[in-house]
């Protein structure tokens, strides 16, 4: 029988340096953990701590200054691309992010995130897509799914009363100012992964002088859902996607290169 | 359907004591995803304890087969793993 000191073990996956160690307000099983995770793990890995400053928008993700140990500006609701644009025109260079739920960016935000887009601002857009209001909770967004029951469509959503859901991302990809748009999830550690990649592809182009680069991230809203964790990932991987398809919908930088990831290295 | 595999808990000291996961227990909110994404079904929560968040953490039930997949770690939204690899021939 072989005993290993603790010190003796190799390292496969530790908490990311720069993700702080308090413990977030987010409900069990949130989303918004996950993408955090992933922020804080691409930051860690790409040597982007010292030189990112990131904006916060207004949602449950209002916070997110407190748990991703790097520079933060915080935005009133819906305006986090209008910060950034100041921000990135004062530090021109600063590697610098919006984190945006649905509610933010697809609905109060709508004219901010398009304006920004047109411009083709430099910066790099991480959009958090759950379908609805968590914070308020649980109200109807324009991002809602036709039949999704949320407290404001308590009889589910009706596309004669309140319209349709609103791919922005992909109206966003027809705009020459937005050099990389994506969108993944979170449902299952595989998608985590690609999603992952996408994120870091993002980055990448923001770093190699690119115009806007977008990634909307499928995530879940278990309390709001009315889901346990387990049954709302499978929910974004069964019913979600079909209103909301998986996949890099354009990348004007095909020739510029996506740096290693360190799971690939 | 829902299947729900119980998780057969063997003392780990009968087969070596190399632990695959530092558990912080104290972060955990009993989400239960690393549960149900365990392929070898060693993740359970701990019923019989509420940490200071007020839910059961999680637990690994059997070291000895954990494989060090860190599949618990890529989907925790709370980062509450941190992941080991097995040495060669370890695994029983
Ligand atoms: C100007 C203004 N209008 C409305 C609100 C109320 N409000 C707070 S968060 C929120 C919606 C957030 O939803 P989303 O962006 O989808 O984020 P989530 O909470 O789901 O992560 C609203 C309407 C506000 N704080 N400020
Ligand atoms: S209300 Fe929804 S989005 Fe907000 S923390 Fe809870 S699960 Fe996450
Ligand atoms: S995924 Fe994380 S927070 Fe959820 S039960 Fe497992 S260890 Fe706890």
């Amino acid at each position: 029988m072989t005993t290993l000191a603790p010190d003796t073990r190799r390292l496969i996956y530790e908490r990311p340096e720069l993700l702080t160690d308090r413990s977030s307000h987010y409900c069990p099983g949130c989303g918004h953990g996950i993408i955090h995770r992933l922020v804080a793990e691409l930051l860690t890995e790409m040597h982007l701590g010292p030189t990112t400053i990131g904006v916060a928008s207004v949602g449950c993700s209002v916070f997110a200054y407190d748990y991703l140990d790097i520079d933060f500006v915080e935005s009133p609701h819906g305006r986090a691309p209008a910060v950034a644009t100041g921000v990135r025109r004062v530090r021109p260079d600063a590697f610098v992010f919006t984190y945006q739920g649905d509610g933010d960016l697809a609905a109060i935000g709508t004219a901010e995130i398009v304006h920004a887009a047109a411009r083709g601002e430099r910066i790099s857009v991480i959009f958090v897509n759950n379908g609805i209001y968590g914070m308020t909770g649980g109200q109807m967004a324009p991002t809602t799914l036709l039949g999704q029951r949320t407290t404001s469509s308590p009889a589910g959503r009706e596309a004669n009363l309140a319209g349709y859901p609103i791919p922005i991302t992909e109206m966003l990809a027809l705009l020459p100012g937005v050099s990389y748009a994506a969108r993944g999830s979170i449902a299952d550690p595989s998608a985590i992964g690609r999603t992952k990649k996408m994120l870091r592809r993002a980055f990448d182009i923001q770093l190699a002088g690119g115009g806007m680069s977008i990634v909307e991230i499928l995530s879940t809203c278990p309390v709001g859902w009315g889901m346990t964790a387990p049954e709302a990932m499978e929910h974004v991987s069964k019913e979600v996607v079909l209103t909301y398809p998986l996949g890099v919908m354009v990348d004007r930088m095909k020739d510029s290169p996506t740096s290693k990831d360190k799971d690939e290295a | 359907m829902a299947i729900t595999v119980e998780p057969v808990i063997q003392p780990t000291s009968a087969r070596g004591s190399f632990e695959p996961l530092d558990i912080a227990a104290d972060r955990c909110k009993g989400c239960s995803l690393c549960v149900g994404i365990c392929p070898k079904c060693v993740l359970a929560l701990d019923e019989s304890t509420v940490n200071a968040l007020g839910y059961h953490a999680v637990q690994l039930t059997d070291a000895a087969v954990c494989t060090s997949c860190a599949l618990c770690a890529r989907i925790c939204p709370d980062a509450v793993f941190t992941v080991y690899a097995r040495p060669k021939g370890s695994l029983t």
